[in-house]
């Protein structure tokens, strides 16, 4: 994180995401512009990512940590190129989210919570996303990989790993 | 086949994209509102009967009446897309596929209650969902039915949308404004409610997607059409999202007139229970509600078929009945374990709770490591009694009604299947190996409804 700094089209984000509220209510930017942040630079937050937004939008760094650390998609410790988010819900438990989970976590031989050494995957478990009946499931990126089973997750560990060639 | 008002074009090619869409008679209730005064909308929408979709079921109509009207102070419609419920996932389903049908329900919604700029509060994990919203806002607005004096009616909108970070607790309303404003999902103390002190302080309604859909077909067809639909006070259709152990999982739309039974059974619907298992139990209105057994949930405890809609679904109360709550129907079949399923929830819960009240954060700890240990074979008697106590502690004393959907599942768990969280007690390691099964409260109907 040599260059903590938007790009030119990055900064021009954040002064549209900033127009979308009321003058004077730039607060409101916070939360899209963390999105913004996490994913412009590795996926979390450190400190001086999150110290960088707040002078950005004008607003104190405390500001700042308090909603970092509300939300669970924002990310405070370092993560894989590729987080494996598997809800373990209820719902998803019906539907085997367990063998799921435990597959993984045999297959990347890491613990829920633990990234890989290669630094390629982390493994979270989450709560319901709203996907109940297309389980079991994770969120991988911006997306839904539904219907899991041990071949899907095979394909979409080989997926991943061709992507970062 | 029952009358479908919102999904019924749902699978038609394109229909994501404006000229599709508009081809089917889209944005027909836009043009037909500018007919029409602001309190003549409130007025149709009070007299279709709708209720609130997002859980509580409120009268719509009346809530838009509620809305303060100060001069020269901002009002705001902020539509509740936060779908966090576990066993939800509905408004998911008509975003996705039929997008333009909440942005035109939103204009005419804004229309009725004078809101310029309205927001779309969307869990931040429906992130590609929020990327469909952007686009049909940018096809309505060059087509003229957003932005500056639409339709040449004098009538300015824009609609924003705004993704959420992962909080279940900002689905709750005021924590959904508090998070809208940049702050942590923290719910305010009410009163004030939104219609008074809502976003910036200003009037607000928050309405659910499918509450705020509904109102297209309620001002194309009329009030009087579509409280024609339906029962009772569960008037038009309602969303209904299956899940669990069934044969078709999927987003179905009903009139509220069909049983339990047919839904669960019919291949129109969930298409029965697979590996032809019995049906244990079911939580029919997203995880706050109480799950019933079998017996219960397909008929009161009059003896009268239970009905897929409010009033029958709460029949009995607490203690024979449930709620139709989101529509988050959530079904097991005889091999699953009611211990191990109410333990998820209770986790989830002592994971949302947003820790300002000492009952719902201390309560839902409780909840959370109880439930485990019993789970887990490390259970005692006293326990069981204990987590009746703490639930019993949190009902009714928090901020927020997160505090009661946290406790309602494990009382509801506790009432209707004490004697399995007590055999998992007594039968400590076979506990680990298997299951309880369906024991007492045995489907009596395990042949399915023929249709
Ligand atoms: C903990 C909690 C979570 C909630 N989550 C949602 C939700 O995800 N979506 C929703 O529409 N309403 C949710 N609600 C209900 C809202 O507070 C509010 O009643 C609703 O948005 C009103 O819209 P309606 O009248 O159209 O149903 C939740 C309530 C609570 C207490
Ligand atoms: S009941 Fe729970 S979630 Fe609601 S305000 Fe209190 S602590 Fe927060
Ligand atoms: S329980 Fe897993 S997506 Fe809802």
């Amino acid at each position: 994180m040599n260059n903590l700094s938007f790009s030119e089209d990055q900064l021009k984000q954040v002064q549209e995401i900033i127009a979308r509220y009321p003058e004077g209510k730039h607060k409101s930017a916070l939360l899209p512009v963390l999105h913004l942040a996490q994913d412009s630079f590795g996926g979390w937050l450190d400190v001086p990512v999150m110290d960088y937004v707040a002078t950005l939008l004008k607003l104190e760094p405390i500001e700042v940590y308090e909603v970092a650390t509300f939300y669970s998609m924002y990310n405070l410790k370092p993560v894989g190129k590729f987080i494996f988010e598997v809800c373990q819900t209820g719902p998803c438990m019906l539907n085997g989210s367990d063998d799921i989970i435990a597959y993984i976590k045999e297959k990347l031989n890491i613990n829920v919570g633990e990234t890989t050494a290669d630094g390629m995957f982390t493994l979270k478990t989450v709560e319901c996303l709203g996907a109940c009946g297309y389980a079991p499931m994770m969120q991988l990126g911006k997306n839904y990989r539904e219907h899991l089973t041990p071949e899907r997750v095979d394909a979409i560990i080989e997926e991943c790993r061709a992507k970062a060639n | 086949m029952s009358k479908k008002l919102l999904l019924d074009k749902a699978h038609i090619d394109g229909i994501r994209y404006f000229d599709v869409y508009r081809r089917e008679g889209g944005y027909h209730s836009v043009e037909k509102a500018f007919e029409m005064s602001p309190a003549e909308i409130t007025d149709e929408v009070k007299k279709s009967g709708l209720r609130g979709r997002g859980g509580a079921g409120f009268p719509t109509g009346l809530k838009w009446s509620f809305l303060a009207k100060p001069e020269g102070v901002p009002r705001y419609l902020v539509c509740n897309a936060d779908e966090s419920e576990p066993g939800t996932f509905k408004d998911r389903y008509l975003m996705e596929f039929i997008p333009h049908l909440l942005i035109e329900g939103m204009i005419v919604s804004s229309y009725a209650l004078g809101s310029n700029t309205s927001y779309i509060y969307i869990r931040g994990e429906y992130a590609w969902i929020a990327d469909i919203l952007e686009e049909a806002i940018a096809e309505a607005r060059k087509k003229g039915f957003l932005g500056k004096n639409i339709l040449g009616k004098g009538f300015d909108c824009e609609i924003v949308v705004h993704r959420g970070a992962g909080a279940y607790i900002c689905g709750e309303e005021t924590a959904l404004l508090e998070s809208l404003e940049g702050k942590r999902g923290n719910p305010r103390i009410k009163p004030p409610f939104p219609a008074v002190k809502g976003l910036w302080n200003c009037p607000t309604v928050v309405n659910n997607v499918e509450t705020i859909a509904a109102v297209v077909p309620i001002i194309n067809d009329g009030a009087d059409a579509y409280s024609k639909i339906g029962i009772g006070k569960s008037t038009g259709t309602k969303l209904i999202s299956a899940c669990g152990n069934i044969n078709k999982p999927g987003v179905y739309e009903i009139d509220m007139t069909i049983s339990v039974e047919e839904f669960i059974f019919s291949d129109e619907y969930c298409g029965g229970i697979p590996n032809g298992k019995r049906l244990k139990a079911c939580i029919p209105g997203g995880s706050s509600v109480p799950i019933l057994p079998a017996n219960l949930l397909l008929t009161t405890a009059k003896g009268d078929k239970r009905l897929m809609n409010y009033e029958s679904l709460s029949d009995g109360g607490f203690a024979t009945g449930t709620m139709m709550g989101s529509g988050g129907f959530i079904v097991l079949d005889e091999d699953q374990c009611v211990v191990k399923h109410t333990y998820t929830l209770a986790h989830f819960y002592r994971h949302e709770s947003c820790g300002q009240c000492s009952p719902c954060r201390e309560g839902t700890a409780w909840l959370d490591k109880l439930l485990r240990k019993i789970e887990e074979g490390r259970g005692e008697m006293s326990d069981i009694d204990l987590l009746w106590d703490v639930q019993r502690r949190i009902e009714g004393n928090t901020i927020c009604p997160l505090g009661d959907a946290a406790a309602w599942p494990v009382a509801a768990a506790i009432r209707h299947f004490r004697d399995e969280f007590e055999w998992h007690v007594l039968n400590p390691e076979k506990c680990l190996r298997e299951n309880y099964g369906l024991a007492h409260y045995a489907d009596p109907l395990h042949i399915p409804v023929a249709n």
